[in-house]
């Protein structure tokens, strides 16, 4: 079966600076596709470029089996997009923003009102249906643009930083919507994220990018497993005596003393584990606590880029984004 | 068809907009009545039209005057559609560009043309001619005036990149078209120059037109209402073209 998308060295440069890189990769139909990187690195120039907004300097992209240069019109139908900044008319209900998108994307009349039912009902926005944006929270109004976005049944959905700026309860919501999204098969998700967790959490493969280049791109267990070892922690009485056993097991890489705890570097901590502890049974060694650390997104950024992602607080991104707006005018 | 569907969806949300503004009808309502009343009666006393009362005389030009002003501010609505994100909506869309334009520029001219046949009570008010068959003539008129400004106004927002621009739009084209038209006094007894810059001001044809129709026999207008119509129809074939290639290069 042929990529859903499928892009070959897209590459973006304004003026001197290079946005994007030579970027190429695949993505299988009803997969979680999740571009990783901090602010800055390109993620939402490339989505742009595949959505058709920002005209690639050179390289291309099929989506769907259409060009996003020669066939704009027909990506842009095959496409759904959730963009980071709102773009829903803040004077018109729900209903009618979604009433506009169907007759945008040539929605069968018929099928528009059970469509837009459909999408409400699935965002939890049902009961305010016919109330005036301006009278939403951001959660909310993310939430009617997920809604939007699947209203002409795209065969790629694209999320940019679904959930920046949304308080703990609203990130969770979206979250809870991207998996159900998941469950269905005919489509593909693609979403861009500087949060760690969310890449790890949503994503069935993920790319790294940074500087507009793809660092690294794998399953998401994958690329925490070729950052490091899985470490058990043990703390006992007796380290040294535990650490002599330890090192006679051929699956353990690495064993440490630090204060009283013993750390173990092996590659599937869950299955040692078990033997670990008979061991030390045996042994007469007495535990005091266990416990097993896996190195997560945050390891694997630092691992490919040399540095940690940059946390900010929705302030600045609010400020980062009006600059961006106004740069790109 | 999904096009055409489009251009309505567009169009429908300028109107539910304008028609939603309070405050806007309010405006619309009012302002052409201070013109009228205390412009048109002070004038009344120092400027003299032959043939006509000149509050007869103003009337087709403040129709005329609110429809320039409606058809700029609301023209410069695609500002506040990028500054919102809701453009963007719009752009990712498979419509194409020109269909965009289309709905949009439909839906301004429909706002532009309720705020001009707004003021037409007014008519009874002052004593102007009025009556059914003179506001059937009417119509035509207004909307090729309206088209051809509303797609100014589309142009100037398409090039304009934030809302700051819109006070020099206000006083370089708003004013200047409305002064240079012959709306508040006529172009007969005024200096050669200024007659020329009138001339190549389309709106100068569209109030002769309105008037035209308006007034009857007794008004000796600057055009035949041919040569007037024949120079709205090129206005709005030329703006129209200019504010689609506009339109269609904004990223």
């Amino acid at each position: 079966m042929p990529p859903i998308i499928k892009t070959e060295s897209l590459t973006k440069t304004f003026g001197s600076n290079t946005a994007v890189n030579g970027v190429s990769f695949e993505v299988q139909k009803g997969e979680v596709f999740g571009l990783l990187g901090p602010n800055g690195a390109g993620k939402t120039t490339l989505l742009s470029m595949l959505c058709t907004i920002l005209k690639p300097t050179s390289g291309t992209a099929v989506i769907n089996g259409f060009d996003i240069i020669q066939e704009g019109a027909k990506v842009r139908q095959s496409i759904g997009i959730v963009f980071q900044d709102p773009s829903v008319d803040a004077d018109m209900t729900s209903r009618e923003n979604l009433q506009m998108h169907a007759d945008l994307y040539g929605v069968p009349v018929s099928e528009q009102e059970s469509r837009i039912q459909e999408v409400l009902t699935l965002v939890q926005l049902e009961d305010r249906a016919d109330q005036f944006l301006n009278t939403y929270s951001g959660g909310m109004r993310r939430r009617l643009e997920i809604a939007r976005g699947l209203l002409h049944y795209p065969r790629v959905l694209f999320l940019d930083e679904p959930t920046i700026g949304l308080d703990p309860q609203s990130r969770e919501h979206i979250w809870s919507y991207i998996r159900q999204l998941r469950e269905r098969e005919d489509m593909t998700l693609i979403l861009t994220t500087h949060y760690m967790e969310e890449a790890d959490e949503l994503c069935d493969r993920i790319a790294i990018i940074d500087h507009g280049s793809v660092v690294a791109l794998d399953e998401p267990s994958a690329l925490k497993q070729a950052v490091g070892c899985e470490v058990i922690h043990l703390e006992t009485d007796e380290p040294e005596k535990l650490q002599d056993l330890l090192m006679k097991i051929p699956e353990i890489e690495k064993v440490r003393v630090t204060g009283g705890e013993v750390r173990a570097s092996v590659a599937h901590a869950d299955d040692e584990l078990p033997r670990v502890m008979e061991i030390a049974f045996k042994a007469g060694i007495r535990m005091k606590s266990v416990h097993l650390t896996r190195p997560d997104m945050n390891d694997v950024f630092m691992h490919y880029t040399g540095r940690e992602i940059r946390e900010e607080g929705h302030e600045s991104m609010g400020r980062m984004a009006m600059m961006k707006r106004r740069s790109s005018r | 068809m999904s096009e055409l569907r489009g251009i309505y969806t567009l169009w429908l949300r300028e109107v539910k907009k304008f028609v939603r503004e309070r405050s806007r009808l309010v405006n619309a309502f009012v302002q052409p009545l201070l013109w009228l009343f205390i412009f048109g009666t002070g004038m009344k006393f120092s400027a003299t039209v032959p043939g006509v009362n000149y509050q007869q005389f103003i009337f087709p030009g403040l129709v005329c005057q609110a429809m320039l002003f409606t058809a700029m501010f609301l023209g410069i609505s695609v500002i506040w559609d990028r500054e919102f994100g809701f453009l963007k909506e719009i752009l990712v869309s498979p419509i194409s560009r020109s269909s965009i334009f289309l709905g949009k520029m439909l839906g301004v001219s429909t706002d532009v043309m309720i705020q001009g046949i707004v003021i037409f009570p007014f008519a009874f008010l002052i004593g102007a001619q009025m009556n059914a068959v003179i506001f059937l003539l009417s119509l035509p008129v207004m909307l090729l005036i309206t088209f051809g400004l509303v797609c100014i106004g589309l142009t100037f927002a398409s090039l304009m990149k934030s809302f700051e621009g819109f006070g020099l739009i206000q006083t370089f084209i708003n004013m200047p078209m409305f002064f240079l038209s012959g709306a508040l006094f006529p172009l007969n007894n005024v200096p050669q120059w200024l007659q020329v810059v009138s001339l190549v001001n389309p709106l100068t044809y569209g109030v002769d037109a309105l008037r035209t129709v308006m007034i009857g026999q007794s008004w000796n207008g600057i055009a035949p209402v041919s040569v007037d119509i024949a120079v709205l129809l090129v206005f709005d074939v030329v703006m129209f073209t200019v504010g689609t290639w506009a339109f269609s290069r904004t990223e």
